[in-house]
């Protein structure tokens, strides 16, 4: 499907106007998407900084505790000094490790996350690109990541590595069938594939979400997609691939400096990944919240598209960040009863109901 | 296709972005002198006995095939899933929505007996 450029490249409206007036076009469409571009790698650049920072405060204001206090106002330097030691730190690549594997596997995770971000329609066009079949795009490229960490048990050459890569593997695949179902799901309610033509097909009030459109069912899938991408992304309760007390670091165990910084990053823009993928599937992604209320919606509608997609995003981010401090870690046994025996039998109803529901003409 | 090659152009820029954070790290990084203890497996202080590469649970395998099946099955539901609505609701011609939701029951109905069979074959059960 062609689309033009002005669809294709724009940062948004306003600078891509700016720059549409000072250069002829063929140029000025080069010049926006490569902003476009730009934009998304300073988003990932600053966004791991930005999620540790957030994750190491929000778990010590839980635990009743100040987190990093001293880098920096309120330790906000912490994140980049974190980055200046790990590129200090000694790289070991332990004896009988296959080398070329061992670089390669950190960097996988990473790049996932960037491919993934590359399709997430962040405003009207706000977007780097949307191929029409975005949802399959997006199971595929997110496959990366479980490569990553395969690949990284399996080179270094030590037994806990080995172990947790391979129940990470385990559980990330088995809980990627519930989120290419519960994917399925939405894409029948839309219509497309496309992630900018789902968001697009929310459109309207708060109502018109897809948590909410779908009576009653459209919460239950809501809440099985947490569970499930909680899991894909080896979050407590779901971290057995990395239970401290049973398996040292897991896949991780070998890596240090920067490597294992790469493995820490790539996991945390995972998760606003994740968390992009919820606003996008069922919370309207840059809609902004209507009511259908006559002063506040035209008020409501002021504020960018891209404010209210991060404002959403970040909520999901920081319920991730509460689960880790409300569940305890469940074992691998329930987390395979859970989602064999549970959420895959549980996704399929869900979709012939819902399916039930399309056919009747009960959905808007 | 002109999605694709911007995509391609992010899979480039994703891959400078790590591969230039190792790079850096490589050329900045301190390095101790290389000794046998310091490139041992780290096994919690304990000396590695045998190979890592150790021959590990054959359940994982099952699991695989299993996603192996259920994945490619949903892949093909894809299709059926983007014409659902417009067949809903009339617009896509000769094929009735009460045909269509019937050939997913089916195709659904398969599937589930799959999962039915390997759950009486205690094949889901991880001990």
């Amino acid at each position: 499907m062609m689309s033009s450029y002005a669809e294709l490249y724009p940062v948004n409206n306003f600078i891509g106007d700016i720059v549409r007036s000072i250069f002829p076009e063929p140029a000025a469409a080069i010049i926006n998407g490569l902003l476009a571009l730009l934009s998304l790698m300073a988003l990932v650049g600053s966004l791991g900084a930005v999620l540790i920072f957030l994750e190491r405060k929000v778990s010590a204001h839980f635990q009743l505790r100040f987190g990093p206090m001293r880098v920096g106002p309120h330790g906000l330097l912490q994140p980049l000094a974190d980055g200046i030691k790990a590129i200090f730190k000694e790289i070991i690549k332990p004896a009988g490790a296959d080398t070329f594997i061992f670089f390669l596997a950190p960097l996988l995770p990473v790049s996932a996350a960037f491919l993934v971000l590359a399709v997430i329609p962040f405003d009207h066009h706000l977007q780097v690109a949307d191929p029409a079949g975005g949802v399959l795009y997006v199971l595929g490229v997110s496959g990366l990541s479980i490569l990553g960490i395969l690949l990284a048990g399996w080179a270094s050459n030590n037994k806990y590595s080995l172990l947790g890569a391979m129940r990470s593997g385990a559980q990330m695949v088995s809980f990627e069938i519930s989120i290419a179902l519960l994917m399925l799901l939405i894409v029948m309610l839309s219509g497309t594939a496309s992630l900018r033509g789902i968001v697009l097909a929310q459109q309207g009030t708060i109502f018109d979400w897809w948590i909410f459109k779908l009576p009653f069912l459209g919460i239950l899938a809501f809440i099985m997609y947490l569970v499930a991408s909680t899991a894909e992304l080896n979050r407590t309760p779901f971290d057995i691939a990395e239970a401290e007390s049973e398996l040292t670091g897991g896949f991780a165990t070998e890596y240090s400096g920067i490597s294992f910084a790469m493995f820490f990053l790539g996991e945390f823009v995972n998760m606003f990944v994740a968390a992009c993928l919820v606003t996008t599937f069922f919370l309207g992604g840059f809609h902004a919240p209507l009511f259908g209320l006559p002063v506040i919606d035209p008020l409501l509608n002021l504020i960018p598209g891209f404010l209210w997609f991060f404002a959403k995003a970040f909520l999901i981010v920081f319920l991730y960040m509460w689960f880790r401090w409300t569940f305890p870690r469940v074992r691998v046994d329930q987390l395979m009863y859970l989602e064999w025996r549970i959420m895959l039998p549980a996704s399929l109803i869900l979709l012939m109901l819902s399916g039930l529901f399309v056919a009747q003409g009960w959905v808007g | 296709m002109d999605s694709y090659i911007l995509i391609g152009f992010v899979a480039f820029l994703g891959a400078i972005f790590a591969g230039g954070a190792m790079l850096l790290a490589r050329l900045l990084a301190y390095r101790s002198p290389d000794s046998f203890l310091k490139r041992q497996a780290y096994e919690c202080s304990e000396t590695p006995i045998g190979a890592a590469r150790i021959r590990f649970k054959v359940a994982y395998y099952i699991f695989a095939l299993l996603f192996l099946l259920f994945d490619i099955e949903t892949l093909f539901l894809f299709p059926c899933m983007i014409i659902f609505r417009a067949v809903a609701t009339g617009a896509a011609g000769a094929v009735t929505i009460n045909l269509l939701y019937f050939e997913l029951f089916c195709f659904i109905f398969v599937l589930f007996s799959g999962l039915i069979y390997a759950w009486r074959k205690g094949v889901l059960v991880w001990e």
